[in-house]
This record gives structure tokens, C-alpha cells and sequence, in this order.
């Protein structure tokens, strides 16, 4: 041990109560930094997954129209034909969706896709009817590109894939409509078809805005519903590098003509909602830490001022500035280090405890219980955050300890 | 007949002011003094003659208005801080009136301070001559009572230890029996002297006491900032 750590420890341990309020400081600022993100990540990490589970990375849609700015009127012509631009136009839906399916094979980062038609229909229970969507799929596709398989939560999905007139509703649907596995609905189309389906499952994604309309059917089925024989609403996609899909979705649209969604822009407004809950707790929590800062600056300010006379001993021993101000910036070393691990494992363990914690949430998903993420770049962040406000505030004391003379000491002492 | 012994420490014509303004003192009007190894000198006066002032000075923890501080040869008065701090640490031990031991070590921490800092030996060395130093000063059997646990006198005399731990040229003691009764400043005095004087060392105490200042080997009166 260097001389400069041993009389650090000394000083430090000396001063057993301003320590135990510094320690405790920073405990408590890298522990509750670590819970509340912890937290915050847990939900909106369980968000990502909830929404990447129903309705995918990626949804390829509506066919992009060219729409010429300016065009040459011929290959050697100095002349252009310019045409006022007025944005990007669409035409509704993927009319050619066996050519998008093939080229999106090319793609090494799509994992799956599943074609999708959409209509909105009037489901008639016996009970009462209620708008809602049907989502015509092939069963096995769209299980490669949603969690639908495990969002079930009546009745099962080898009934629906073997009953053509089959279908799955939403569970809010289903409680609406006083609906349950077996029972029949007639699904109501706007051009007057009107047909009687089973249900064959129940599912439950937690978002409400899919569970009380969604009502899923077989592709071919739905075909015949709308009266769509060709073309299809969209194509949803699993990427296998999930961030990477606005970067997919931008040469997607270049080769395939059609706009692509990534989900980080489909659920923009959650995620900045999140994002600000993120930070502000940060934010707030970080108070925390520096008032560990504070309290360290108290501790060592204290020190400093008791400790004029060992300083000015130090001084005429041969000690330098250098030495004592490294004195001061080990108490404040020892506090952190101390500090952050004992914060790091009061962070897990009250991350854990709260993970237990029962908290019913449904609407944007649904959960049981708190939702946490375990990261280790959240003990980093609390670390850095420690040692940040720690260091600074340890900064000031150590630098007046290490300008103190030690001839006014001893004559300040001697008088 | 012998050649004198080589001269430890030597200043010319020092001048000091304390304070600011117009409370500003001109305390020391250019002293000069010079100490020889195997010698002990006694700078006496009375209260704000510049004792101090001056023991400060030679031990550099302060620096001069004007004049010139030669430890070993080699002048200090204008060296930086860091070239002053090495000479404390390896030509200058000091032993204070208010004995000045840090309370939160033991006698032996205390007495190997200046030697972790010097980093000449190794640890078990500095141990063991930390602890012939304690026993020297009759100390040996409480060497690892804190500063706390230790009397007044018994403090004094592991700072006189702790100012012979790394073998320096010069002993600047500043009252160093001040604080302590009659029997007790026999003794420190008796083992500062003795042990400096076995080790080839300059000592120069401040005192006001005229019985420590008699038992030197020269007296320095001083009045007005200046030697009389």
C-alpha cells in the first residue's frame, strides 16, 4: 500500500460519520440510478417486444408512383421537361405481392415475411356487433413474423389452420361481444358479403388497440370477404437485425417501390415517450448522486480543515502538494469505490425486489408484474455518474489541502 | 589540531515580513547564521523576536523576502516547492512544540512516515529502525500505541524519532520542551542532543527556556529580528 492510500484510509476511517453519509450518498445514487433504469429500459425493452410481436419489424405497404421532377426530352438534348413536384405518391396496397416475396429474398437481414389483407368489417355476435378489422394471413408466415403463437390464450391454432371458416379474435373483442372458443360470428364486409366464421382461438397480445379489432382469418378467406382476388395490404416482416430496419427499409423502398415502416418510426411516438421517461428519471436520480458529490465535498472540506496540522506534519516530513492532494483524492477513491459496489449490488437487489413487485398493465402490453431490464451498461452509467460528480466535488478540497503553507500552519498553531 | 565540522546549514543576510498591508512586520532584518554537524545551537529571545520566524525559514517551510538558505552546500531560498519538499524529506527532520503526531497512527506509523516517503528502505527496514529509534528514546515497549494512548512527554519523544527517522544533516526543533514539564524536557532535550550528536547532526533549537538554552553548545540571542 502507497503511504499516500494508508494515511487516506486513515483520514477517512477517522471521520467514521461524515464517511458513512458520503458512502451512503453514493450507494444510494448508483443503486436508485440502476433500479430506475433498470425500470424504465424494462418497459420500454417489453414495449419493443410486444409491438416487434404483433405487428412486426417491418411492414412493406403501398406501392410508390413515380412522380418525375425533371425529365430530358431526349439522350443528346440540352432540354428538360420539368414537371412541378408535389410529393411522393401511393398507390394503395402491394398488387404484386409473389414478386416483392421473392425479391425480398434477396435481403440477407429479412428473416420471414407474411402478406397480409386487411378490411374493415362489422362483427355480429348474438350479443351486440362491433367494428372491427379482419387480417387475412397464412397461418404459418405470419407465425415466422409476429408472436401470435404464444399470444393465445383460448382455444388453439392447429384448430384455426385446419378450419377454413375459422378465425381468431382479440380478447377484448371477444369479452365485448360475450364470445368464446366455438362460438359463431357473422363478419360483416362493407360490399354485403356476410358470412359465418368460428372461433377458433382466443389471443391476448396486451395492446388494446389490436385486442378489441384485430379478428384474424385465412388468406384465401378473406380474399373471398373483400372481394380481393389479387393484390394484398401489406407484408410484414422479421428482420434478424432489428435495429438495423430503417436502413432496411430505406433500400427496400429504393429496389421494391413500396413504402417500408420500420418500427422505430411506425411506434415513434411511444419510443419518444419512453426516451423522455428514460432520461427524466435519469435526471432526477442523478440528483442523488450528487448529493453523494456534496456530501463527499462536506466530508473532505472537514477533513481538510481538521487536518491542517497532520498536513503541515506532512509537509515538513518531505510530503509535496502532489502527495497531499493524492491523500484527498484517495478518500474520495476509497468512498467511490466502497460506493459503487456496495450501490451496484443495492441496484440488483433492489431491481430483483421489484421485479416481483405485482402491477397489472394492459393497453400498450401486458404485464403482470414489473417489467426490468438487466443491463450492464446501467451500472456503467451509474458508475460514470458517481465517479463524475465524486471526482469534481473531491477536486475543490484536495486542491486547498495541497495549497496550504506549512509554515502558517504551524505559526497559525504555535500562536 | 582538528579541522572544524563541515557546515550543515548556513544563511545570509535573511529578510522576512508577515502579514498584509499596513499590519505588515518587517521581523526579520537580514540575519545570517551558520550550523555545523555535531553541533547544537540555541536561537533565544524574547516572544516575536523572529525565532520562529527564522526556524521556519532554515527548515523551508517558508521562503524569504530577500537573503540566502544553503543546505549541504546547495542553496534553497530560491528553489521551487518540490526542490525544497526533497530537501525537507531527505536533510531536515523537525520537531515541534505541540508535538504534532498524527493521532490516528501508532508510534511506529508515525515514526516511519517520513521513511515510507523517502523510500530509501525496505519495509522491513524501515520497521526495524523504527523500532530501534523507539527504543532509543525509551519507548520500545509501546510502539504500537496510537498517539492517543500516548503522554505528553511520551508524544514528545517519538517526535524526536520521527525527526532522526531518515537520518537527516539538520534537527529544527521550535520549543521543543515548551509543552512539557521539567523532568520530561531534561529527557527530550538529553535524547535529542545525545542521539544528534552520535549521528553527526546540526541541531537548532528555539527556546525560551535558559537551562536547555545553557546545555548547547552555542547560544544565539536574538532581538528585533535580528542576532545580538
Amino acid at each position: 500500500m502507497s503511504p499516500n492510500l494508508r494515511i487516506a484510509f486513515r483520514f477517512l476511517t477517522a471521520k467514521k460519520r461524515a464517511m458513512t453519509m458520503s458512502l451512503s450518498c453514493t450507494v444510494l445514487g448508483v443503486g436508485l440510478f440502476v433500479v430506475t433504469q433498470a425500470t424504465t429500459s424494462g418497459f420500454e425493452e417489453f414495449f419493443i417486444k410486444t409491438i416487434l410481436g404483433t405487428n412486426g419489424a417491418m411492414r412493406i405497404e403501398d406501392e410508390i408512383q413515380d412522380t418525375l421532377a425533371e425529365m430530358k426530352i431526349s439522350e443528346n438534348s440540352e432540354f428538360t421537361l420539368s414537371q412541378r413536384e408535389e410529393g411522393r405518391k401511393y398507390i394503395e396496397g402491394v398488387q404484386e405481392p409473389k414478386l416483392i416475396l421473392e425479391a425480398l429474398k434477396n435481403f440477407g437481414n429479412v428473416a420471414a415475411a407474411s402478406p397480409v389483407l386487411r378490411g374493415n368489417v362489422l362483427v355480429r355476435s348474438s350479443f351486440k356487433n362491433e367494428s372491427a378489422q379482419v387480417f387475412g394471413i397464412n397461418i404459418d408466415d405470419h407465425l415466422k413474423v409476429s408472436d401470435l403463437g404464444s399470444q393465445v390464450v383460448f382455444g388453439s391454432l392447429e384448430e384455426f389452420r385446419a378450419t377454413p371458416s375459422g378465425v381468431l379474435i382479440g380478447k377484448e373483442l371477444a369479452d365485448r361481444l360475450r364470445l368464446q372458443v366455438g362460438s359463431s360470428i357473422l363478419l360483416d364486409a362493407a360490399n354485403n358479403q356476410l358470412r359465418r366464421y368460428r372461433i377458433c382461438a382466443i389471443y391476448e397480445t396486451g395492446v388494446s388497440d389490436i385486442d378489441k379489432v384485430r379478428v384474424y382469418i385465412q388468406l384465401n378467406e378473406a380474399r373471398s370477404l373483400l372481394k380481393k382476388s389479387t393484390g394484398i395490404s401489406f407484408i410484414q416482416l422479421n428482420l434478424f437485425n432489428k435495429d438495423r430496419a430503417p436502413q432496411d427499409a430505406s433500400r427496400l423502398e429504393d429496389v421494391l417501390k413500396h413504402s417500408a415502416k420500420p418500427w422505430q418510426v411506425r411506434e415513434k411516438t411511444w419510443l419518444e415517450v419512453f426516451r423522455a421517461l428514460r432520461i427524466s428519471t435519469a435526471i432526477t436520480v442523478s440528483v442523488f448522486t450528487l448529493i453523494a458529490g456534496l456530501a463527499m465535498y462536506n466530508t473532505l472540506a472537514l477533513i481538510v480543515m481538521e487536518k491542517t496540522k497532520d498536513i503541515a506534519i506532512l509537509r515538513s516530513m518531505g510530503y509535496g502538494r502532489d502527495d497531499i492532494s493524492q491523500i484527498f483524492i484517495w478518500q474520495a477513491v476509497i468512498v467511490l469505490i466502497i460506493g459503487t459496489i456496495g450501490g451496484a449490488l443495492f441496484g440488483a437487489s433492489a431491481t430483483y425486489a421489484v421485479s416481483t413487485m405485482p402491477l397489472t398493465i394492459t393497453g400498450i402490453f401486458k404485464t403482470e408484474t414489473f417489467i426490468v431490464a438487466w443491463s450492464f451498461w446501467h451500472y456503467v452509467q451509474a458508475v460514470s455518474t458517481a465517479v463524475v460528480m465524486v471526482m469534481v466535488a473531491s477536486l475543490l478540497p484536495a486542491r486547498r489541502a495541497a495549497r496550504l503553507e506549512p509554515g502558517d500552519i504551524i505559526r497559525g498553531t504555535a500562536q | 589540531m582538528t579541522a572544524p565540522p563541515e557546515i550543515a546549514l548556513r544563511c545570509s543576510n535573511l529578510h522576512r515580513s508577515l502579514g498584509q498591508g499596513d499590519g505588515r512586520v518587517h521581523v526579520l532584518k537580514g540575519v545570517s547564521f551558520e550550523a555545523r554537524r555535531g553541533q547544537v545551537y540555541a536561537i533565544v529571545g524574547p516572544s516575536g523576536c523572529g525565532k520562529s520566524t527564522l526556524l521556519y525559514l532554515l527548515g523551508l517551510l517558508d521562503q524569504p523576502d530577500g537573503g540566502e538558505i544553503a543546505i549541504g552546500g546547495q542553496i534553497m531560498s530560491n528553489s521551487d516547492d518540490v526542490a525544497r519538499t526533497a530537501a525537507r524529506c531527505e536533510h531536515i527532520g523537525f520537531v515541534f512544540q505541540f508535538h504534532f503526531l498524527m493521532l490516528e497512527f501508532s508510534a511506529l506509523e508515525n515514526v516511519m512516515m517520513p521513511m515510507r516517503k523517502l523510500g530509501r528502505l525496505t519495509s522491513v527496514e524501515m520497521v526495524a529502525r523504527a523500532h530501534s529509534l523507539l527504543t532509543s528514546v525509551g519507548l520500545g515497549e509501546k510502539t504500537h500505541r496510537l498517539g492517543t494512548q500516548l503522554s505528553g512527554g511520551e508524544q514528545q519523544r517519538v517526535a524526536v524519532a520521527r525527526a532522526l527517522a531518515n537520518q537527516p544533516s539538520i534537527i529544527l526543533a521550535d520549543e521543543p520542551t515548551g509543552n512539557l514539564d521539567v523532568k520530561n524536557s531534561g529527557l527530550v532535550f538529553d535524547l535529542l542532543t545525545s542521539l544528534a550528536k552520535d549521528n553527526g547532526q546540526a541541531v537548532i533549537l528555539v527556546t525560551h527556556n535558559p537551562d536547555i538554552a545553557a546545555r548547547c553548545d552555542f547560544t544565539r540571542p536574538m532581538r528585533d529580528g535580528l542576532f545580538v
